[in-house]
């Protein structure tokens, strides 16, 4: 028990190590000015607290070393030492001024952050709205034109070094939009709109998570940000713009044939067929996904036939029905979704 | 302490003990049953039938949708979701019959509503095999049965997924099913 509690213990600074290194999914990993922001007023928090506790420890420890020797030399306390000695009443005074100087400071630097933030927020270029549903992310990136509004899934690519405002709603429960290398978290609130600025610094891969409990697979509601230089971002844009070509393969084109005439065209879209319906998850582009079912599986197409085959064995709850597909029905599902890339 | 207090004390323990053993629910099936999901088009069980002849005994799959909470719950999801609103609003009906009435063209119990769903209805009902599966299919015949407070108040939503004008289906009135074939009768 002790050995086992030893390696435990050895091996947590080595996992804080991990996650400053990777920075994958990292409160310290500084990828955008928000994240940063934050760090700062973390570091600047910690060090005024932790002067202030080793104050107080430091006066306890006093009062008690005082309190012994007082018993021992049979002295009355009176309570009122402090006016009797110097040191004592500078001591009391130090700390009332550190205490003071420690919240203003404390104070300024809240208000700058909060500042800095609020004035990148006033500079966006480029707008996302953000609809959580139980378990997975809808994005839509809005742009004036609106045959140029592209909605994803689950995924989401942004320009590096420009400030966009991601505008959250929810279509069921409270969940929370989280990006630990490059904000703070924000809540998903069904009717009514919240937003969240990110300026994101450092080109990367960076996981999203839910961060408000929100039913049986919240462990499994994460995304995928890719933050990338601006002229790739304008390409995958471009991009996901486009329909979904037509297949060429007979497996392939008797998936589409299923995909888009029975159970799955219910609640997927799929753009440049008839299938529409935005209750699930836009699969126009799903083959180019990193994952499968909001970071779930990885995407290959093992996993695809394992989700589609029984995705309440995958992710128990999942609100995608298991469809009872005949084994040439599956290939041929699995075929036609491999293509869309 | 006297014999009579400590004999008082077990009895309301024993009670406690009994009232925990009262708390089970139904269970929730993630994975459906594999019952007869084969089935083909316009091969629902005979439900309803004209004339004199005696309906047919329920279907053993409502033990597992009627009345149970999870699935109704799901049903209540897919009632919007699908577009059940368009027609039947939330149960007032419009283009479509109310369901929160007590009248039932095509029968009232839970399997008639999913041969219902299933196989479709003349005069606008489409058919939803091929397009939902059983399963979902019963969990909406579980919370359309809702509507006329069918199931018992602990299985029912006490709150509305969608904006309601109406009072918590824990509080709405049971509606007496008066089906089309035995309102004759």
């Amino acid at each position: 028990m002790m050995r086992g509690s030893g390696k435990a213990a050895a091996s947590l600074p080595l996992l804080l190590c991990g996650c400053s290194i990777q920075h994958y999914q990292s409160t310290f990993g500084n990828a955008a000015e928000e994240a940063r922001q934050f760090n700062t007023l973390f570091v600047i928090f910690l060090i005024v607290c932790a002067v202030m506790y080793a104050f107080v420890i430091a006066f306890l420890i006093g009062s008690i070393v005082r309190r012994r020797r007082a018993s021992e030399a049979n002295v009355f306390e009176t309570g009122r030492h402090h006016a009797t000695n110097p040191a004592m009443q500078t001591g009391l005074m130090v700390w009332g001024g550190v205490i003071g100087t420690g919240l203003i400071a404390l104070a300024i630097a809240s208000f700058f952050a909060d500042r800095s933030m609020a004035q990148a927020a006033a500079h966006e270029k480029l707008s996302i709205t953000v609809t959580a549903n139980q378990w997975w992310w809808d994005f839509q990136y809005n742009s004036a034109d609106v045959s140029k509004t592209l909605r994803t899934s689950n995924e989401i690519h942004l320009p590096v070094g420009v400030p966009v405002r991601i505008i959250l709603h929810s279509n069921d429960v409270i969940h929370s939009f989280w990006v630990p290398s490059l904000a703070g978290k924000q809540d998903l609130i069904p009717g009514r709109e919240n937003d969240i600025s990110i300026t994101p610094t450092k080109v990367g891969l960076y996981r999203g998570q839910c961060a408000e409990y929100c039913g049986t697979q919240h462990a499994n509601m994460a995304f995928v940000v890719q933050v990338e230089p601006y002229a790739d971002f304008i390409k995958w844009w471009e991009q996901g713009l486009a329909p979904a070509r037509a297949p060429n393969a007979v497996l392939a084109k008797a998936g589409y044939q299923y995909v888009t005439t029975r159970e799955c065209a219910m609640c997927h879209a799929i753009a440049g067929t008839t299938a529409s319906a935005t209750v699930g998850p836009d699969l126009t582009h799903f083959a180019s996904n990193r994952s499968i079912a909001a970071g779930t599986l990885p995407m290959n197409q093992a996993n695809i036939r394992r989700w589609v085959d029984d995705p309440q064995g995958v992710k128990p709850g999942t609100k995608m029905p298991k469809v009872p597909l005949a084994p040439n029905d599956l290939k041929a599902v699995v075929a036609y979704l491999e293509t869309l890339k | 302490m006297s014999s009579r207090s400590r004999t008082s004390k077990a009895v309301i323990a024993g009670f406690a003990l009994l009232a925990v053993a009262a708390c089970h629910r139904e269970e929730r099936h993630n994975e459906p049953k594999p019952f007869n999901a084969s089935i083909k088009a316009g091969e629902s069980p005979p439900t309803i039938s004209p004339g004199s002849a005696r309906p047919s005994p329920l279907d053993p799959r409502a033990a597992d949708f009627d009345n149970n909470a999870p699935a109704i719950a799901e049903g209540q999801y897919l009632y919007t979701r699908m577009n059940c609103v368009g027609c039947h609003a939330h149960g007032g009906g419009g283009m479509g019959p109310a369901l929160m009435d007590d009248k039932w063209r095509y029968g009232g119990r839970i399997d008639q509503i999913a041969a219902t769903i299933a196989e479709g209805r003349p005069n606008g009902m489409p058919a939803w095999r091929g397009k939902l599966t059983e399963d979902q299919i019963w969990k909406l015949a579980a919370y359309v049965r809702t509507l006329s407070g069918q199931p018992s108040k602990d299985a029912v939503s006490s709150r509305a997924d969608a904006m309601s004008a109406s009072e918590p289906q824990t509080l709405s009135k049971r509606e007496p099913v008066k089906n089309a074939d035995t309102a004759g009768r």
